[in-house]
């Protein structure tokens, strides 16, 4: 390993870590503001629909067994199902539906 | 997060088991697997050493940022370069710091707040974020523990031996990761109708960046997960603030 190599990977790693850490050591009381207490409450909903849709269907080798994943999962969840379970489920019926479509022969 | 009615002056619940965080930990994990043996393909295809590649994933526990930041290396690019790229890609996980800053438990101290933050993850983040109650320590050292190895183990995989996983697997667990997220958000849309209407706004908003050639020229994939996110959120406070027993729950 060059000390080149070792320059990046300390900036890509440092300035990563300091990202996440400088807001969690600043911010430590409770917020009071209800606007922004709504906000923060959103922040995790918004950020996991926005990185499943429209990436989910573009994660697998064709559309179709993606959106079979997907189907899986979205009914599992809604039938209450854990996180395990719907992640495999989504697996299992993208590897079905990829063997049905033929495309690994 | 359920929205019970609860007796003012209760205080929210505590999750704090160490089982329960590496049992909500797995799924993470074995995605992360799937998404890392990516990057170690990546990385060795490009001729990187197979420590070297390990050694990112190790230290950086991040797929846009270590995908972009190897983009920096290969490329020859300055170190301002990869700071800044690092920067504007990983911003969301400040967002997300400040976010579950708010739901740690009292018991994790300033000095736990130095390893808490070194593992913040979209996943990890949305786990976590989505407990009712508080979390503590513990739990989020469980959570932490399936996807830091599944990235680490995956990256390793990738780098000597991606080629000779069958490439039916490889596809089908790309998905494990969003299934993951479905089963996060679905139930509490479900119960709590404006968390129904955020995932809804942000997906589209989403779709819009990817699918309008013109945003998505100009929009990296970290830099659009900021916005929809933020533009969201801001809306949904605007018009379903929630009360201050159900932002703690």
């Amino acid at each position: 390993m060059t000390t080149r190599m070792l320059c990046y990977i300390a900036v890509m790693a440092g300035t990563t870590y300091l990202i996440r850490a400088l807001p969690m050591l600043l911010v430590r009381g409770k917020i009071k503001s209800r606007f922004v207490q709504s906000f923060l409450y959103y922040v995790p909903y918004a950020v996991l629909a926005a990185m499943t849709v429209p990436a989910i269907f573009e994660s697998t080798a064709s559309v179709i067994s993606a959106a079979a994943g997907f189907c899986a999962a979205m009914v599992l969840a809604y039938c209450g199902a854990g996180l395990l379970p719907v992640a495999l489920a989504a697996c299992g019926a993208v590897f079905c539906a990829e063997w049905l479509l033929g495309i690994w022969r | 997060m359920e929205l019970q009615q609860t007796p003012e002056g209760r205080r929210p619940s505590v999750e704090n088991s160490f089982r329960h965080g590496f049992s909500d930990g797995i799924p993470i994990g074995l995605g992360y697997f799937s998404v890392s043996i990516a990057f170690g393909i990546l990385c060795a295809v490009n001729g990187m050493d197979v420590r070297t590649t390990v050694l990112i994933s190790m230290t950086n526990l991040t797929s846009a940022g270590q995908l972009a930041g190897a983009g920096v290396i290969f490329g020859g690019g300055t170190l301002l370069e990869m700071a800044l790229t690092q920067l504007i890609i990983n911003l969301r996980y400040a967002l997300m710091s400040i976010s579950l800053s708010q739901k740690l438990h009292k018991s994790v101290h300033l000095s736990d707040r130095f390893w808490v933050s070194f593992f913040m993850t979209d996943e990890i983040f949305a786990v976590s974020a989505s407990k009712p109650g508080e979390v503590g320590k513990r739990y989020f050292m469980g959570v932490a523990v399936a996807p830091y190895l599944g990235w680490a183990l995956g990256t390793l995989t990738g780098a000597v031996a991606g080629a000779l996983l069958p490439q039916s697997v490889q596809s089908a667990m790309g998905v494990a990761l969003y299934g993951m997220f479905i089963a996060i958000v679905v139930p509490v849309a479900k119960t709590h109708r404006p968390v129904f209407w955020a995932a809804l706004l942000a997906a589209a908003l989403s779709c819009l960046i990817r699918f309008v050639p013109l945003l998505h020229a100009h929009i990296s994939s970290g830099f659009s997960i900021i916005l929809c996110t933020v533009c969201t959120a801001l809306v949904l406070a605007w018009l379903a603030p929630v009360h201050e027993m159900e932002a703690a729950s």
